[in-house]
């Protein structure tokens, strides 16, 4: 994969997701972490190679079918993409209401998700009222009230204490448990090893040996 | 605060951040479009009933110019001229000019001291036809001839012609004005759309992340462009009746302006269709251009 005319972000990468698995993604900043997610949530196309998601190679899918795919896949972003002029909760309902579902069908899910993720009195705000942590919860909360079966996530627990960066690894292994392949950039080691999940590591843009976690396991 | 918050009630905010500076100045554009078409098309039913109403007064009448011949007096010739027209089929009435109005209708050339008296002078005799079945300019030619009266019988039908094409012309003038005026509103549409699509760039791929098609991101826009037009649309239509209203108002004591320009109340909702043909032209061009600009992205 490469930007225009710039070298390779990732090169010779070739790795399997099993359905259900749940993976870390790790590797220093500039390793092509984020270039990979975007890859597979489709907001970039590979200049080489094959991806290929629910059994289907992405550089043969038609337009019209990426979207359906792209309702299947929940990412949280790392700079958030929350809409500035929507409210929490309206933020939280996007894909839902994309989806094409009645807004009573959705409505009490949305607002139980807030509630776990510690926004449940915050759903009229404006997302510039919100702190950064709120902005992630937010950001979260939007990627799973779909229960997508994959869950892309990006630095997810960056602007979050440790006792919520725990809360968000148990929502997103119980999304895992109940079936979602679940993949999460990190750079908090903590976090990795206290989740016990395999993971896949970058540099410089090539898959490289794992390096050992500190079995310790966290608070 | 939050207590105020009911999810129970909560219904979709739109999609799209609500209108700002870029597009209070696309209403302003459109309003003032509406007008211009609106105004065309009132100007251009005007026009035609201008044209129209000269063009029923030509062919409605024809005049006779009668010359005196062998004993006859100019006088003579001229009464036996209107007893053989007034006797034609499909002539209401035929009036001979006596020969101070004729006198006075060449003044203009020959100034007010008039012709010689001995002067023989050809008679004019006004003829009107009957508006249901009117006498053709030849069957009163032939009746005059028949009579052994030197005369020429003008219907009016080459000036008849000419408003006619002019009456055609300002229908044409005006509708291709308001095509012109649709045609550019497109234009600028389509230009706003794709301003639009770059300044919500960011909320265009939060959309297609979540998984909006690009038709459904397009109807955002057409519904935003196609709402903008008809109620600029509106603004502008009722301004222009307005302004046709002031104007009619205005020269109702003027005959050479109500003559020129005979706008009847009912003209009023002539602007009308801007309204909807332009919310219309925004709603096609909207969704075609953000299609376009959709279908070059990831």
């Amino acid at each position: 994969m490469r930007y225009g005319r710039e070298s390779e972000v990732l090169k010779d990468i070739s790795f399997d997701l099993p359905r259900g698995s749940f993976h870390f993604l790790t590797g220093p900043s500039g390793s092509g972490k984020s270039t990979l997610l975007k890859l597979i949530y489709l907001a970039e196309q590979a200049s080489r190679g094959r991806i290929e998601i629910f059994g289907q190679d992405l550089a043969l899918l038609k337009r019209g079918d990426r979207p359906l795919l792209r309702r299947r896949i929940g990412v949280v972003f790392q700079e958030f993409r929350l809409l500035d002029h929507l409210s929490v909760f309206d933020n939280a309902a996007l894909s839902p209401r994309i989806g094409g579902r009645k807004p009573a069908d959705y409505r009490s899910d949305v607002a139980d998700l807030l509630s776990w993720v510690g926004l449940g009195e915050r759903m009229h705000a404006m997302p510039s009222a919100l702190s950064g942590g709120e902005k992630q919860r937010l950001a979260i909360a939007r990627a799973v009230i779909n229960r997508p079966d994959i869950l892309l996530a990006d630095e997810p627990t960056g602007n979050v204490d440790d006792a919520m960066a725990f809360r968000i690894l148990r929502l997103f292994l119980e999304l895992n448990r109940v079936g979602a392949t679940v993949l999460i950039a990190s750079h908090d080691t903590a976090l990795v090893a206290r989740s016990g999940m395999p993971v896949i590591s970058l540099d410089e843009g090539r898959l490289a040996p794992v390096a050992a976690f500190d079995p310790e396991p966290g608070p | 605060m939050s207590l105020a918050f009911d999810p129970a009630k909560w219904w979709p905010a739109p999609l799209l951040p609500r209108r700002d500076g870029r597009d209070w100045a696309l209403l302003f554009v459109v309003a003032a479009l509406s007008f211009l078409a609106g105004l065309a098309a009132v100007g251009a039913l005007a026009g035609e009933r201008a044209a129209q109403g000269w063009r029923s007064e030509l062919t409605g009448s024809a005049t006779v110019i009668v010359r005196a011949q062998g004993t006859d007096t100019p006088d003579e010739a001229a009464a036996r001229a209107e007893e053989t027209v007034a006797g034609v089929r499909g002539v209401a009435q035929a009036l001979p000019l006596d020969a101070a109005k004729t006198q006075a209708l060449l003044a203009p050339w020959i100034g007010p001291g008039g012709l010689p008296p001995d002067l023989p002078t050809p008679r004019l005799i006004a003829v009107e036809l009957d508006p249901k079945a009117p006498a053709s300019g030849e069957a009163i030619r032939q009746a005059l001839k028949a009579a052994g009266l030197d005369a020429d019988v003008d219907d009016h039908s080459r000036w008849a012609a000419q408003i006619m094409r002019a009456g055609v012309a300002v229908e044409v003038a005006g509708a291709s004005l308001f095509a012109l005026i649709l045609a550019v509103l497109g234009a600028v549409i389509a230009f706003a759309t794709r301003q639009g699509l770059a300044a919500r760039r960011d909320v265009v791929e939060a959309l297609h992340l979540a998984g909006a098609t690009d038709g459904y991101i397009a109807r955002l826009f057409q519904a935003r462009f196609a709402r903008s037009a008809a109620q600029a649309g509106l603004a502008g239509a009722l301004l222009a009746a307005a302004a046709a209203a002031a104007l009619k108002l205005s020269s109702a004591g003027d005959e050479q302006l109500t003559a020129l320009l005979p706008i009847a109340w009912r003209d009023l909702i002539a602007p009308a269709p801007f309204p909807v043909l332009g919310a219309l032209v925004a709603a096609v061009t909207a969704r075609m251009t953000a299609m376009a600009a959709l279908a070059g992205r990831p």
